[in-house]
């Protein structure tokens, strides 16, 4: 999963509730409440342990340990942590789930075809607590169209791979 | 400030090591294994080709999603058990005895359009779940398999003695399961004097012991009907919509 190249990313307050649509272009933390919907695509969200969000989610990853009703579709990768709990479908590359999480809904993987035209191994599709896959530093290639997600099944790509943007 | 920006980069690291350490099991419990005829028989449905739509009923599984999900298949997952203890479901009958309220469970659980799966796995939740619930459950979950369609359930034969523990299951094979006992959740509540107290809270009791006749009834709008006996006392049932 790609790191936030800067540091730097959005961050929403446990005390703070947002009603509407959400979006924008880093990364964003929310450990407030927010209604509605959340477009990142190309980005990460992660919700805090105190976040509750009933929206619909469309990000590159999602990572979650507090509350979550509502939709997601995750480019890459969703995380649902110990203290998540989850009621939506979820359609995505990857996931992991932690012990302890509760998930109620659908769970759909759909895997991007790499740059060659093979699809992703069903190998790297991980569980509990399991990575089979590197990040990629690819802000250009998703705005590009590259697939990240192919590349991220070798283990000789690391954080910082530069991707040539087409 | 810094802790969020820890969480953030933890979470996203991607790699093995860090995603072990940030994977910390909620239960400590040793799992145990156990081959499984029903799981087996469902298993040639789980290898076909095309994809399927499989419904699980127990508890929110990992191993089951990435089990399911890996070979191509849609996973809708649904812990009925855990619905079924929402305080708000209590009610009364009309002989003023306490009861959990089936239209208001069936409202808010198993909502999906007739005729959706393929395969429903029901593993032990008849045999936990409040007694008003379950033949709703049971026509509910008739109505969303298709035709031909299969659904797995383990019901305690009267050896297995009241105080059978209740597990979950994960499938780790075409006919292997791991079993996983579901500990009760311990809540520690602050009292007036301050003192702390450890409240036991949603430990699931054995509800009934099913004969094979009871089962018959219960699944009596179903095709058809295999039952598997095994030595640990579990009676597996596979029905065919």
């Amino acid at each position: 999963m790609e790191m936030p190249k800067s540091g730097e990313f959005a961050h929403i307050g446990k005390s703070v509730v947002i009603k509407g649509e959400l979006s924008g272009s880093e990364d964003l933390y929310v450990d407030g409440t927010v209604e509605g919907t959340i477009q990142l695509q190309g980005n990460n969200l992660v919700i805090g342990p105190n976040g509750h969000v009933h929206a619909d989610v469309n990000a590159k990853g999602v990572a979650v340990q507090g509350k979550l009703e509502g939709n997601i579709r995750a480019s890459e990768r969703v995380e649902l942590q110990k203290s998540a709990v989850i009621v939506g479908d979820i359609v995505t590359q990857r996931i992991a789930i932690e012990e302890g999480a509760y998930f109620k809904g659908k769970v759909d993987i759909q895997r991007e075809a790499t740059a060659s035209g093979s699809s992703a191994s069903r190998s790297e599709h991980y569980g509990e607590g399991k990575s089979a896959s590197a990040p990629v530093a690819s802000g250009a290639a998703a705005a590009s169209g590259a697939t990240p997600s192919g590349k991220a099944s070798s283990a000789s790509v690391g954080p910082n791979t530069p991707v040539i943007k087409q | 400030m810094a802790s969020v920006t820890h969480s953030f980069m933890k979470l996203f690291r991607g790699s093995s090591v860090d995603s072990a350490q940030a994977a910390r099991p909620v239960s400590t419990t040793q799992r145990l294994t156990r081959r499984s005829s029903g799981l087996g028989e469902v298993s040639r449905t789980l290898q076909s080709e095309e994809p399927i739509c499989v419904l699980d009923i127990g508890y929110t599984s990992a191993t089951n999603i990435r089990y399911l999900t890996e070979r191509g298949h849609k996973i809708y997952s649904e812990d009925l058990l855990e619905a079924s203890t929402d305080p708000s479901l209590i009610t009364k009958n009309e002989q003023g005895q306490v009861i959990l309220d089936s239209r208001r469970f069936l409202a808010d659980n198993l909502v999906y359009p007739a005729a959706q799966f393929d395969v429903v796995l029901c593993w032990n939740l008849a045999d936990y779940m409040d007694e008003s619930l379950v033949k709703p459950v049971v026509a509910r979950l008739w109505s969303t398999i298709k035709p031909g369609g299969l659904l797995l359930a383990f019901f305690h034969t009267r050896e297995a003695g009241p105080d059978a523990p209740c597990y979950r299951y994960h499938i780790v094979g075409n006919d292997v399961l791991e079993m996983q006992h579901v500990e009760a959740r311990k809540d520690v509540r602050k009292g007036p004097t301050g003192a702390l107290h450890t409240a036991i809270e949603k430990s699931f009791r054995l509800q009934r012991v099913f004969n094979n006749r009871h089962v018959e009834t219960l699944f009596r709008d179903f095709g058809s009907i295999k039952f598997f006996l095994t030595r640990d006392n579990i009676r597996e049932v596979l029905v065919v919509r």
